[in-house]
């Protein structure tokens, strides 16, 4: 018997260690604080995701289980010990394959997919889903993990080695990403994975009441009866504009609320204590006392309560309207019109990344490193909190373990930041699983209703929409939710006629804000189920119907806007034409059977536009020649995974005419970088990606006019010189003898691009976009008809990205945004207060994501850098209404409420049986 | 300062929960989940060194007994008849890998879900459990051991250091279907064990179901097993299961489905375990 502790001895990756530490302190926790072994991840705490899995004796095990006190003895294997020397054959085909995107599960996979190797070479699929099955990924979709695992034995040497050197290749290229080393090593640092020393932990107390009046007790007295505890604040002490907010006119989030609470889980109060003291204490004896209010959680309820902020009759927060035409009277003319309602649920953006992130004092500079998709954004909020000028806070974003929109917002960076800036202490916080998904963004839940028609000959004459999107407590992107999806509800299909509104209703639900798409998913779900249903009223194949009404170049969009050349839906819906044609035969075969198990087949389409809605959007890129002759690009827009540090540097190097190699880059610091703008609304590639081609454009001309050549002359790099050549003539630039500026730049270019858009006027028209992506999606599928389960046998996903400028990386937006579609479609539902985890809130595993057959359409955009157009959302609004239209094609039923859980599939079922 | 023993031996352990108010520990799995964030304020007894008394699969006296501590991957690879199929093909759907290389079976039981994988299958079984504590030993019915929605018989000086099957029940085959909204790491929707015993003329000579997620605590279908009794072990087995034969279920409407779902599930499921276990395939229900 032990009960004084005493060190625990084991080994690590091979190396003897004795710790001291609690018994029961958590392995992950040890491995990471103790052992500074942070590779180990924490997602959940609670064994659901497996980002901490390592090996215990060659068993894989979530470290976030086990008691140190049982690793005594015991050999414990971490991401850190897979390299030895060079990467583990597994870590190279992650990285090979694209295995790896934002990185924050990969050392979870890289522990469960090495302890199947060692026991089995050569796994099948199945093996490998079943060995992985307990990690969750948020971005890949899973299936170039499967490939990466089954490949890394393979015997003969990989076919698609990457081919990123050769001048003129590099756009178009499958480079492997080029962050993508430290994501398999478990050096990449996320938000979570460095703390100063003697910095202060910071509790949140958060509102256990959807709505509520509060006041403190003794907080002097609290703080004095806990050793260790250093100070509490709260928004008396907050010194500048209590309100942030990601659309400043908007801005109405207090950092800290003010004695009433909107939502349950809003910050009241910041604890900043000793690491310890704060670990021990329990926040159910913080003095604060709370009187309920009534709340509304729906929107219906929300629009007959008294409004939770003045000025905001009704909760109406923003009612977003696009009109063109007569839309009643198109319909009222039409041969054939169908209508519906389709009711969506909270959907929750689990990243396996929690927020986290510490900040600290750098002279009188307020310094917050932490994971984000907007740092500029970020650096303004929080400066306004604490009432500093934007320029004495430096935001240093951390690698982001995924964002999918809800790291646009503010979480913990005011907080912590209070806390640095009133001790001068550095103070980090990592949010619990639990706080993140109760305190953090959502996918709006959308009650929508639609009527479309059409003439005779199947084209559509008219729709009106109507939706109401519970947007919860605070602003965040509920305005834009409003303003996109009247502009988009149409689908990517000529409409003459049109009337379409959506209303961001206030709720004492969670506050929702970006999600993939802002509420379009939402909205196609609506409008594609009622194109089913128009084809089968008209008798028309499902998919000749959307190609005959597919917008063509030089038709106006439902703004009016005519764009003359680049849209693609058509060439996206020409492209799926074999697969569909197959897959109906197919189900048409199996279903001949007439068993319990019936094959259906769907398609659904749609667009987006890249970028802010009819509003300036620009992006800035930076780069400079040292006088040792390397390039160096600052490069803001934030990887979350999503591969911008890859995509935008082959932009750059190919406008630019030196090879990636050349490249060395600084990030997304605001004290060292210009702003390229949010990750958000799939603008990166096309808005920063056109910045860092036209700064790439301008560093060559300049070189170029230094040398005296014409446009048509080679550049190369040879050690300090740069070598230009033209024809037979060659010219060496001799760096080190040329002046540097400030930075040590011998020759520099800093550009910025802005769409050309125009507003919108009072019925939504104008040119929104200057540029939209577009794509389409054939699902096929098995419903059980007597369990209402749904099988999903593959997805075709064909997408127009206007030119591919990493294969390899669109590949990996393709798959991970059907995941999260399919998430959508099938069992994503976020209840507040009663899935706060994810073993309740279901996410998609290695098990569920089918084959997915990504076609590239690249028809290019006048606009973007070498053509290219946006991707990120695109390419999950189709996969939920193909997937709704596959289940009505399989039994006749159509789910009208996400998710379609097995549960509403056979309610479906069975009322379309009656 | 919470303790923290790690015993060496079933009786220092035995010790030590006669002395004083002990939570006890074993693979984790379900204790630091419950636990969450909030500090570590009980007394932690740790039982993971008496694997060598607790642990293992062992024929004695009449029963197969699983040591309490076994855990669930040596179950799933275990030597075991085919009347054990069942629970071997739940212990797969036991969280993931992660937890079945660690999770206890004892754990499982005495953590007293619902929606435990592990339940249904020993309830075919007629698996009792073995409760030791200072100088007394017992064997309560798993029916009888688990009370309710995390509730047990337990006391809080014992352990469960085994389970017991008598061989009598071991005969036969069974299999087990899980209904879940997802295809690994998923609680049930709803979940069923089945286990059928033939004569020499192929007919059902015993019939054990059990089904899981569909009331507080996992409930056996005795009516259905008698209307079993004496048809022919094929694929009709399915075809005999009616509405009246679930009403001992009492589910709730959920996250997860509703109450009539799960009813109306619950016998497509029950059916489905019924087929595998007079000699189809064992097969997966869960999407």
């Amino acid at each position: 018997m032990r009960l004084a502790p005493s060190p625990i001895a084991f080994r690590v990756n091979g190396a003897d260690v004795a710790v001291e530490a609690p018994p029961m302190a958590r392995l992950s926790s040890v491995l990471r604080d103790r052992l500074g072994l942070t590779g180990t991840k924490v997602g959940c705490d609670a064994g659901d995701c497996g980002a901490c899995t390592v090996l215990v004796d060659g068993q894989a095990a979530c470290a976030c289980l086990v008691p140190v006190a049982q690793a005594a003895g015991a050999e414990i294997r971490t991401v850190e010990g897979l390299a030895n020397g060079a990467l583990s054959a597994l870590q190279e085909a992650f990285l090979r394959h694209g295995a790896a995107q934002c990185g924050i599960c990969t050392p979870g996979l890289l522990m469960a997919g090495t302890a199947l190797l060692e026991a089995n070479p050569h796994p099948t699929e199945a093996e490998v889903q079943d060995a992985l099955g307990g990690v969750l990924c948020r971005c890949t979709g899973y299936r170039k993990i499967i490939a990466a695992v089954m490949d890394a034995n393979a015997d003969s040497p990989p076919s698609d080695r990457p081919e990123g050197g050769a001048f003129r290749s590099i756009v178009g290229a499958r480079i492997p990403r080029l962050d993508g080393r430290p994501k398999v090593l478990g050096t990449e640092m996320f938000g979570a994975d460095e703390r100063p020393a003697g910095a202060l932990s910071v509790l949140v107390i958060r509102s256990p009441h959807w709505h509520a009046e509060f006041a403190f007790g003794d907080i002097a007295g609290f703080v004095a009866a806990h050793p260790g505890l250093v100070a509490v604040y709260t928004a008396a002490d907050i010194p500048g504009r209590n309100r942030f907010g990601v659309i400043p006119p908007f801005a109405d989030q207090p950092a800290l609320a003010q004695a009433h609470a909107r939502f349950r889980g809003e910050a009241v109060a910041l604890v900043a204590g000793e690491p310890d003291a704060i670990a021990a204490l329990d926040p159910a004896g913080f003095p604060v006392e709370w009187k309920p209010l009534p709340h509304v959680l729906d929107c219906e309820a929300g629009k007959a309560a008294p409004p939770l902020h003045e000025a905001r009759p009704g909760n109406l927060l923003v009612a977003g309207r696009v009109v063109r035409g007569d839309a009643e009277a198109a319909l009222t003319a039409s041969a054939v019109t169908v209508s519906g309602a389709i009711e969506t649920s909270h959907v929750e953006h689990a990243y396996i990344e929690p927020e986290a992130g510490h900040a600290f004092m750098d002279g009188d500079t307020l310094a917050i490193k932490a994971c984000t998709q907007a740092p500029v954004m970020d650096r303004d909020d929080t400066a306004a909190v604490l009432g500093l000028p934007p320029e004495k806070v430096r935001i240093v974003p951390t690698a982001t373990g995924g964002g999918f929109g809800s790291k646009l917002d503010v979480s913990l960076q005011p907080l912590i930041g209070l806390v640095a800036l009133k001790t001068g202490r550095p103070a980090a916080l990592a949010y619990t699983r639990a706080e993140s998904m109760a305190s953090t963004t959502k996918r709006h839940p959308a009650r929508m209703q639609a009527t479309i028609g059409a003439d005779a000959d199947g084209r559509v004459t008219g729709m009106v929409f109507d939706g109401d999107f519970n947007t919860g407590a605070y602003a965040s992107w509920g305005p834009t939710v409003a303003s996109r999806v009247p502009v988009h509800a149409s689908g990517p299909y000529f409409t003459p006629a049109y009337r379409a509104e959506a209303r961001a209703i206030h709720t004492n639900g969670p506050i929702s804000g970006a999600f993939r798409g802002f509420g379009v998913p939402q909205a196609a779900v609506m409008q594609e189920t009622l194109y089913d249903e128009l084809a089968g009223r008209l008798g028309i194949d499902r998919l000749e119907f959307r190609l005959r009404n597919a917008l063509r170049n030089g038709q106006p969009t439902v703004c009016g806007q005519v764009m003359e050349a680049g849209v693609g839906i058509a060439d996206c819906l020409e492209a799926l034409k074999p697969r569909w044609a197959q897959a109906l035969v197919d189900a048409e075969a199996f279903n001949r059977g007439n068993g319990t198990v019936r094959r259906g087949v769907g398609v659904a389409s749609c667009w987006y536009g890249c970028g802010n809605t009819g509003i300036p959007n620009p992006s800035t890129m930076k780069l400079g020649i040292t006088a040792d002759g390397r390039v160096i690009l600052h490069q803001g827009a934030v990887d979350i995974g999503q591969g911008s540090n890859t995509v935008i540097p082959q932009i750059c190097a190919e406008a630019l005419g030196l090879p990636l190699e050349a490249f060395g880059f600084v990030g997304g610091d605001t004290a060292l970088t210009p702003d390229a703008g949010k990750t958000s609304a799939s603008r990166q590639t096309y808005i920063s990606g056109k910045a860092a081609e036209k700064a790439g454009r301008a560093l060559r001309e300049r070189i170029l006019r230094f040398a005296n050549v014409s446009e048509r002359a080679e550049l190369s790099l040879d050690g300090g010189s740069i070598v230009v050549r033209e024809g037979a003539a060659s010219r060496r630039i001799e760096l080190a003898s040329l002046p540097a500026d400030e930075e040590g730049y011998v020759f520099r270019a800093e550009e910025t691009y802005d769409p050309p858009t125009a507003p919108l006027d009072e019925n939504g028209q104008g040119r929104p976009y200057a540029v939209y992506g577009w794509g389409a999606q054939v699902a096929e599928l098995e419903v059980d008809r007597t369990l209402g389960t749904v099988r999903l046998i593959r997805i075709t996903a064909a997408h127009d990205v206007g030119r591919a400028i990493n294969p390899l990386l669109v590949e990996g937006q393709v798959e991970g945004g059907i995941a999260q579609g399919l998430g959508m479609a099938l069992m994503e539902e976020y209840v507040p207060g009663r899935t706060e985890n994810l073993h309740d809130y279901l996410i998609p595993t290695i098990g569920d994501v089918p084959e997915i057959e990504t076609i590239l359409v690249e028809v290019p955009d006048p606009e973007g850098p070498f053509g290219a157009k946006g991707l990120g959302e695109h390419v999950l609004i189709p996969t939920a209404p193909a997937i709704l239209n596959a289940i009505r094609h399989a039994t006749g039923a159509l789910v009208t409420r996400l998710p379609a859980t097995p549960s509403r599939v056979l309610a479906a079922i069975r009322e379309a049986g009656r | 300062m919470a303790r923290y023993a790690r015993p060496r031996s079933l009786d220092e352990a035995l010790g030590l929960l006669a002395g004083s108010r002990w939570r006890v520990l074993a693979g984790g799995t379900d204790f630091y989940p419950a636990l969450g964030a909030a500090p570590l304020r009980d007394d932690v007894l740790d039982i993971t060194l008496l694997r060598d008394e607790l642990a293992g699969i062992s024929e004695i006296d009449g029963h197969y007994v699983i040591g309490g501590l076994t855990r669930w991957a040596d179950i799933v690879r275990a030597a075991l008849p085919p009347a054990f199929d069942a629970l071997r093909q739940a212990g797969r759907e036991v969280g993931s890998v992660q937890i079945q290389n660690r999770a206890s079976i004892a754990g499982n039981l005495c953590n007293a879900s619902p929606a435990a994988d592990g339940v249904p299958p020993l309830l075919a079984l007629d698996a009792e459990v073995e409760l030791r504590s200072q100088g007394c030993r017992r064997l309560v019915p798993l029916a009888a051991f688990i009370r309710g929605n995390r509730r047990t018989a337990i006391s809080a000086d014992e352990l469960l250091t085994a389970i017991r099957v008598p061989k009598a029940a071991a005969r036969g085959r069974s299999a087990f279907v899980k209904l879940g909204a997802r295809r690994y790491l998923v609680i049930s929707i709803a979940m069923a064990a089945a286990r059928i015993a033939v004569d020499g003329a192929g007919r059902v000579a015993t019939a054990a179901v059990a089904v899981g997620a569909c009331s507080p605590v996992a409930r056996r279908l005795l009516a259905l097993e008698r209307s079993l009794i004496g048809k022919p072990a094929n694929e009709s087995l399915g075809d005999i299961v009616e509405p009246h034969h679930l009403a001992a279920l009492s589910p709730i409407d959920d996250v997860r489905g509703t109450a009539a779902y799960r009813v109306e599930a619950a016998r497509e499921i029950v059916a489905r375990a019924l087929r595998a276990a007079a000699g189809g395939e064992a097969q997966e229900a869960a999407a």
